[in-house]
């Protein structure tokens, strides 16, 4: 269709510790990388999306212009948590379907290898005498006192919340999702981590916030991810092989969190998710059965669970009986995170977004070497960003 | 005895310890943090306190085993629906594992002093317990 927007190369870093590249290093080799795959160059770009969340202030995309190319195009640096990536591109498409530009180039970079806990005791009291102040009221600071901000264990009561409406949930339970996930990523060259754990080496590793222990919390590194996307007039002019490799956003959503009862106290990550995946669905003219393949925001493994709900992969509450069958293995009817997803391939932050959609081209065009999964044709790429922004992107393979 | 201090100021000390909330007087909703409207509905026509009850059923918990320096571990973080109103708190006097924390067990609020400042002010925190 005359409105339809492609990805036209796209492009990821090795995910991992990268201790002598910077960052405009890791956003240069993907931005370069994506152009190049699709057989562009700086040159044709009409727009430069970037995001860096932990240089949220810095004018991300303008420093990697003087690496790849100042030009004089717009640049949009954007910051949405765990969704910058997803961001990045999504305005990157929206600026070419706007018809402002027929060519858009989107990039995000991550340099987070050693970070640590994320979140959680941001304010500390810093005289002798207990004096309130701040939204709370509050005398002392209140995370670990009043609940949990970190991350690992924030994400751990969305996952227990799930199992305390719907039943079935276990340590083992979730302990066996990570296991999935490293064993795909066994097969992913630029995983961050490519080994296979026991179910025993996960519920028996370093306990972070029960019930995830360490493999079953994504892991923090650096790299980057970059797409180019282009018009579906300006793709019909170019070279055949172009018009074959490149892949069709069928659908691209971004969503905030509407207010739920419970949202203020503890993050609900699902109903913006479902809001995005029902839009998605709708835009794309498909449903979650026409799936080849997912990749999911398993920041932790208590969270795949619950997203398999969400994104309607499962019917309402059967999230667990539906990953017991074996569902989404790479074997199995819906595979979810044959990447390895965060808990393997890595975390870095504003790259997962791009880096998923990455992973999802990758299968389309049958270029995925050993883990490709024969056929696919559709896929579903999702992030979510805690306060919380909820990015799903639906990608086909193209017909030409 | 010196003078005391809750933690936050939705813990009320008196009569007996209990939540009160800031509810949005067009639509009900309820926020624990000031707010400048509602986040549910928009109406900016103001709160009044609602009192939270001081009993309710543990909807989701973690035991946090890796926190922020000098918050003592393990410790349970949890979301506790009192009567309908969802409050986020630690669970407390229990034992900080899977065999003595449950969904869906009962709970009530408790207190506990927090510190001393150098007025000799107490801060008092709060938590849920085992109702059983």
């Amino acid at each position: 269709m005359a409105d339809d927007i492609w990805i036209l190369g796209i492009h990821m870093t090795k995910f991992g510790k990268h201790t002598d590249r910077d960052t405009m290093d890791l956003a240069a080799e993907a931005a370069l990388g994506a152009m190049k795959d699709g057989g562009v160059t700086i040159q044709d770009m009409g727009i430069l999306a970037a995001g860096n969340l932990m240089g949220a202030s810095a004018p991300t995309g303008q420093m990697l212009q003087k690496q790849i190319g100042q030009t004089g195009i717009p640049v949009y640096n954007v910051s949405n948590a765990c969704a910058t990536g997803a961001t990045a591109l999504r305005t990157a498409i929206m600026a070419v379907k706007s018809g402002e530009c027929d060519m858009g180039l989107a990039v995000g970079v991550e340099k987070l290898a050693g970070a640590g806990l994320l979140a959680g005791g941001a304010r500390k009291s810093d005289d002798n005498t207990f004096t309130p102040s701040g939204r709370y009221g509050s005398v002392a600071p209140v995370d670990g006192r009043i609940g949990t901000e970190t991350m690992p264990g924030v994400f751990a009561q969305i996952g227990m919340e799930y199992g305390h409406k719907y039943g079935g949930t276990s340590f083992e339970l979730f302990a066996r999702i990570s296991e999935k996930n490293h064993a795909h990523s066994t097969l992913n060259p630029l995983a961050a981590y490519q080994k296979r754990f026991t179910l025993e080496e996960i519920m028996n590793d370093i306990m972070i916030a029960y019930p995830n222990t360490r493999p079953m919390c994504s892991a923090n590194c650096d790299g980057a991810a970059a797409a180019v996307v282009v018009s579906d007039a300006k793709l019909k002019t170019l070279s055949l092989e172009q018009q074959r490799r490149a892949v069709k956003v069928s659908a691209s959503v971004l969503t905030s969190d509407p207010y739920t009862e419970s949202c203020q106290i503890l993050p609900d990550v699902n109903t913006l998710t479902r809001r995005a995946a029902t839009t998605a669905y709708e835009q794309a003219g498909i449903g979650p059965s026409d799936l080849d393949l997912v990749e999911l925001h398993d920041c932790f493994a208590t969270a795949e669970l619950v997203h398999y709900d969400n994104l309607m992969l499962c019917e309402e509450g059967g999230a667990v009986p539906f990953f017991e069958s074996g569902a989404t293995w790479r074997d199995g009817s819906t595979p979810v995170n044959v990447s390895g997803g965060l808990e393997s391939k890595g975390h870095p932050i504003a790259a997962t977004g791009i880096a998923n959609i990455w992973e999802v081209c990758h299968h389309l065009r049958g270029e995925a070497g050993d883990r490709q999964i024969e056929g696919a044709k559709v896929g579903l790429a999702h992030v979510i960003g805690l306060g919380s922004a909820c990015g799903v992107h639906i990608l086909e393979k193209s017909a030409v | 005895m010196g003078a005391q201090i809750p933690i936050v100021d939705y813990l009320a000390l008196e009569p007996a310890p209990h939540l009160v909330a800031h509810e949005c007087t067009a639509c009900g909703a309820r926020f624990f943090d000031r707010r400048n409207a509602c986040a549910a509905c928009g109406s900016d026509a103001g709160f009044r306190p609602a009192d939270v009850p001081t009993e309710g059923e543990l909807r989701a918990f973690t035991i946090v085993s890796l926190a922020a320096p000098g918050i003592p571990v393990p410790f349970v973080a949890g979301v506790i629906d009192c009567g309908g109103t969802s409050v986020r708190a630690n669970v407390i006097n229990t034992e900080p594992d899977p065999e003595h924390v449950t969904l869906g067990m009962k709970v009530r609020l408790a207190t506990y002093v927090l510190g001393t400042d150098d007025a000799g002010t107490e801060a008092v925190g709060f938590g849920f317990e085992p109702a059983a």
